[in-house]
């Protein structure tokens, strides 16, 4: 069994405004390959446990593995540099750049781990867009196109550095069911043809029962 | 790691995508620095101009023979009055000449110095101009006319004739110009001058001399110095006063100490003659400096307001950075970026400005009387003020964006993408 992502014994508290206990004992694994997705009722604490396997929230106490290495206390800079080179992140608002245009949007994260040439980035770029059916949006600055459209970008944009994992908070939150299906099949078929890890955050139960694990949690809890 | 070229990138795209407050931005620290520039040029040019109006007339050392009493009365010396306490009245200068004792030696001494750009001899003499039944007080000059010409503007100011016309005349003189407008006496003219002893002597006028201070053009002339020693019935050695130039006029305080030493002459700094007027001098400099450091200030909250809106604008594009995997370092460096951009724009834009305007108000006529030389408004192009101007424009923007840009690095992307 490979993990890509564990978790052990995770807590968080928000101490603001008083003392609460969000995430309890949250111990989980995601296996390479895996279509996972986390349910559960608002304020049941699933979008802040994402951010923690995210990296981008370290206010917490317990073990976060990624690809079998601790990532818990590591520095800020060390995180961003984990971040853009192994997490994919798709939101539930799209939130693309929007004096950019849709392959600059794609590119930017590329540019910033620089392993490649810009040439190189562009035409990976291209590629993506082409596997999303968006290639003729290349050139659009980012604030002209449609919101399903805008998802798509994103997706391509998280999976620019050929993620380990891909994350989503929730991004069919927004579409219209047949936005949805689309973003659905996507992400089914990056799970199938590119044996992508995936990790979604998401309240629609339609979209739940077709991953391949239901991480449902309440009260902080994760439910077996 | 920092990837500059994907820094700078995004800070362009920012600043052309905002391109009114990315030019209202660099506006404000145009102005703050073409009008520091313009108006630091203008002031030390107007500083200089009257600053050399006193400080040409001056030489860098004067050395010359005072009249004083003796510091030691006799009395002192007397043994037997050792513990006394002596009374002397009505005490009289020591007996001595006006000239100064050994004057060519220690010319020549001066000449050989290598830290002297050029020494004259002079002689001063106190006479009256004669016109008609009409005496008229004051000075003739007798002077080496070349190498006062050489070494002092004093042809600046010599505003009809030359000093050549002076040295090849016998009997010439340079009028003062108030002398010549009161006797109504022009070049080529003749005045008669008598001595305090009474004899008179007729001189050919060869050329006016105007300074532009009244007191002097009121009662002075200059005649060669041969020419004055033959009027006061002198000897070739009889000089009352060397006028020195150093090359490094800092040396002349030290220096003059040193010849007052040497020589037992008196010889005062050009520093000491005018302690009054460097005060003058740097009190109005240090309020051109305050108000372009106000203007450069103004100029830095600008910018600081400016990228401070810009921040709370992209809030949500530098979540996505930081999501995405750039650090706070990089999301701070692009918002320094945009901001030394505007500076440096800003900067050198001003630079221009002010030498624009400076060009302007140098072509501008300002003609005065007192000043023969001056035809324009004064502007001191001096390449110091440039590279103040271009440092503080840098430095302003420096600091006015590095404090939003700090706030930007410490921004939560999760708080931000939660919407909390």
């Amino acid at each position: 069994m490979n993990l890509v992502l564990e978790t052990k014994n995770i807590n968080k508290h928000f101490l603001k405004p008083k003392d609460f206990h969000v995430l309890k004992d949250i111990s989980f694994g995601v296996e390479a390959g895996e279509f996972v997705s986390i349910m559960g009722k608002s304020g049941s604490g699933k979008s802040t446990l994402l951010y923690i396997l995210s990296t981008m929230d370290t206010d917490y106490t317990g073990e976060l593995f990624l690809n079998n290495t601790l990532i818990t206390g590591q520095k800020h800079q060390e995180l961003s540099r984990i971040r853009n080179k192994h997490i994919g992140f798709v939101f539930q608002f799209h939130y693309l750049l929007s004096e950019f245009s849709v392959l600059e949007n794609v590119m930017l994260p590329a540019k910033k781990l620089a392993e490649k040439s810009v040439a190189e980035i562009e035409h990976d770029a291209m590629e993506k867009l082409i596997m999303l059916d968006i290639e003729k949006l290349a050139h659009q600055r980012a604030s002209r196109i449609s919101g399903g459209e805008k998802q798509r970008v994103a997706i391509a944009r998280a999976l620019i550095n050929n993620p380990s994992i891909l994350m989503g908070d929730e991004p069919t939150g927004n579409l219209d069911s047949h936005n949805s299906e689309n973003v659905f099949s996507i992400f089914k078929r990056l799970k199938e043809e590119e044996g992508l890890s995936l990790l979604i955050v998401t309240h629609d139960e339609d979209f739940a029962k077709r991953t391949d694990r239901i991480i449902q949690m309440e009260d902080g809890r994760v439910l077996d | 790691m920092i990837n500059w070229k994907v820094i700078l990138n995004i800070a362009k795209t920012h600043l052309l995508t905002k391109m009114k407050s990315t030019v209202t931005a660099s506006l404000g620290v145009t102005f703050g620095i073409g009008a520091y520039i313009t108006l630091v040029s203008f002031m030390t040019g107007l500083n200089e101009m009257l600053d050399s109006l006193i400080l040409n007339q001056t030489p860098h050392i004067h050395i010359y023979n005072e009249i004083e009493p003796s510091e030691k009365q006799p009395i002192a010396l007397y043994q037997e009055f050792e513990d006394a306490f002596n009374v002397v009245s009505s005490i009289k200068p020591k007996q001595s000449q006006k000239k100064i004792h050994n004057g060519l030696p220690i010319l020549n001494y001066l000449k050989n110095d290598k830290n002297v750009y050029g020494a004259t001899p002079q002689l001063r003499a106190q006479i009256f101009y004669l016109s008609g039944s009409i005496e008229l007080g004051g000075n003739l000059l007798g002077v080496d006319i070349m190498e006062e010409a050489r070494i002092s503007n004093i042809g600046d100011y010599i505003i009809q004739g030359t000093p050549e016309d002076l040295k090849n005349s016998e009997n010439g003189i340079l009028l003062g110009a108030g002398l010549a407008k009161k006797m109504s006496l022009k070049e080529g003219d003749r005045v008669q001058i008598s001595t305090i002893r009474g004899d008179v002597f007729p001189l050919k006028i060869v050329g006016i001399y105007q300074s532009g201070i009244a007191e002097i053009d009121n009662i002075q002339s200059y005649a060669n110095l041969k020419t004055v020693q033959r009027i006061l019935g002198e000897a070739k050695n009889y000089v009352t006063d060397i006028n020195v130039k150093l090359n490094d006029i800092e040396a002349a305080t030290a220096m003059a100490k040193g010849l007052e030493k040497q020589f037992q002459v008196k010889a005062t700094s050009i520093n000491e003659a005018n302690a009054q007027f460097e005060t003058g001098s740097n009190i109005r400099n240090l309020i051109t400096y305050a108000v372009s450091i106000t203007l450069l200030i103004v100029a830095g909250f600008g910018i600081y307001n400016i990228l401070n809106m810009l921040i709370y604008e992209k809030m949500k594009d530098i979540a996505i950075l930081k999501a995405t995997g750039f650090s706070g370092t990089d999301v701070q460096l692009i918002f320094m970026s945009q901001a030394m951009i505007i500076g440096t724009v800003g900067g050198i834009l001003g630079l221009a400005v002010g030498f624009v305007l400076s060009k302007l108000i140098d072509n501008v006529a300002f003609e005065t009387e007192a000043l023969p030389t001056i035809t324009t408004y004064p502007i001191n192009y001096n390449v110091w003020y440039y590279i103040i101007g271009i440092s503080f424009a840098l430095i302003s923007t420096f600091v006015a964006g590095w404090l939003p840009s700090n706030k930007a690095k410490r921004i939560d992307p999760v708080r931000i993408i939660r919407g909390t």
